[in-house]
């Protein structure tokens, strides 16, 4: 091998580089997916959970447009039920600790939304 | 063409129907850590054997003045003939595809005669294609780390900063298709480059559309658990494989197109990764006047020296009356 005394060190930086993900990881306790702080007296929220986990943002996106930018604050879940559309009294109604819900999975997966900026974040009975 | 294209929407198919049936561990794990292996493996096989090569004498690609006399101006960077000049070249054609810059068209005109333009378009969508991924790899190491790093949520505030939309659009998800798009299209749309483009030019263009277009399916669109892909990326990375349950299918699609890439790519073009570190026509100071270079697979040198000569036939050229640097007598004085 040619130029070995540059070559090598270069591998030797690039699996490195590569691999970091790995030995960065050796000392990790086994991860956990977040455990989220249900709330205790209700058993279902506005939609089926799976659909909950996975377009929550966008059901809060549209609430945000439609509340505040066209005025209307009825939503009609998929199951007939009538609900206001409201942050404060809807949602945080039952889910009412910020720390124990919103924040466990979005900082485990590194998601900042910008609720909170106008919003006042909920602290559950502290 | 078609067949890239028709081999991409094949392995998108594969991984959709495996993820349908039943082989989510294979995809979501096996593969995956195959890939990994074959990628390291056949990138430092790809560099080992390059570096066996001899490279004998300096080939750079000359495009200034070379050092000469004293009162003409060299060029440091287009022709360097020191380390530091070779080193910033580089460095400037690593990070900024300096060569790209320079790229001209060629035309000809009514007369006829040939013109030359300036064309940069290249160059601007390749530095835009390199930087975006590179920032989408880096983004993506949420996935494998916990806690995640303050800089990769600095990198994810700067890169969504626009605010569009939820889940926030990344910019750099728009201009990474974007690029692709160009860097197909001109491929696809300019003669020349359309004569010379082979089914190994069009399939890593494919490859990385399917990949990056999967990524924003899932993303923007599908909407796959999050919570439980960390779960099964970190049992990848901690060696400790987990399948979590549901799962969409958007996410397989995703890591089989990945393991393709990986798996692919040292066997590529895409190995101008680790190539254009190698390039001699780069990385060498034009230096081949001021240097002696010796080429490395020489044989030694067979030679003799009058004094060995002259020790063998010193008898012979006395007695023909040769004049001889050392005489019979002294010869056997000195041993």
């Amino acid at each position: 091998m040619y130029n070995g005394k540059y070559i090598i060190p270069g591998i030797v930086i690039f699996v490195g580089l590569f691999t970091f993900p790995f030995w960065s990881n050796l000392l990790t306790p086994k991860y956990e997916r977040p455990q989220l702080a249900m709330p205790a007296d209700q058993k279902e929220c506005i939609e089926p959970a799976e659909y909950m986990r996975a377009e929550h943002m966008h059901i809060l996106d549209v609430w945000r447009d439609q509340a505040l930018r066209e005025g209307k604050r009825a939503y009609v879940a998929s199951n007939g039920k009538v609900w206001d559309i409201s942050l404060q009294n809807t949602c945080m109604k039952c889910h009412a600790n910020k720390a124990d819900f919103c924040d466990k999975c979005h900082n485990s997966n590194s998601v900042s939304p910008y609720c909170w900026d106008c919003h006042v974040a909920p602290r559950g009975n502290q | 063409m078609f067949i890239s294209l028709l081999a991409v929407i094949a392995l998108g198919c594969i991984a959709w129907l495996g993820a349908a049936s039943g082989f989510q561990y294979l995809i979501g794990v096996v593969l995956p850590y195959a890939a990994v292996l074959v990628f390291i493996g056949g990138f430092v096989w790809r560099i080992v054997d390059w570096a066996k090569s001899p490279v004998p004498f300096r080939i750079p690609t000359t495009a200034g003045q070379q050092k000469s006399l004293d009162w003409i101006k060299p060029a440091r960077l287009d022709s360097p003939f020191t380390t530091a000049g070779t080193v910033g070249r580089m460095l400037l054609e690593v990070l900024l595809f300096r060569s790209l810059f320079r790229n001209t068209s060629v035309e000809i005109q009514k007369g006829p005669r040939v013109v030359y333009y300036s064309a940069k378009w290249l160059w601007l969508f390749a530095l835009l294609f390199h930087y975006c991924f590179l920032l989408i790899f880096i983004r993506h190491f949420r996935f494998f780390l916990e806690p995640v790093p303050f800089a990769l949520t600095a990198i994810e505030f700067v890169d969504g900063i626009m605010q569009i939309g939820v889940p926030r659009m990344f910019m750099s998800d728009v201009l990474v298709v974007a690029a692709l798009g160009f860097l197909l299209a001109r491929r696809l749309f300019s003669e020349k480059i359309r004569y010379i483009s082979l089914a190994n030019d069009y399939f890593p263009l494919f490859l990385l559309l399917g990949l990056v277009g999967s990524g924003i399916w899932m993303r923007y669109f599908a909407k796959v658990d999050i919570a439980a892909v960390k779960v099964l990326t970190m049992g990848l990375v901690t060696m400790n494989p987990v399948l979590p349950e549901g799962i969409g299918a958007a996410f397989f699609i995703h890591i089989f197109l990945l393991s393709c890439l990986l798996a692919y790519f040292p066997f590529s073009k895409l190995m101008h990764m680790g190539g254009v570190f190698l390039s001699p026509t780069r990385n060498l100071p034009n230096n081949t006047r001021a240097v002696r270079h010796v080429n490395p697979w020489n044989p030694p040198k067979k030679y003799r020296t009058y004094a060995e000569y002259e020790d063998e036939f010193r008898e012979l050229m006395e007695e023909a009356g040769l004049p001889v640097d050392k005489t019979s007598e002294e010869a056997a004085a000195a041993e």
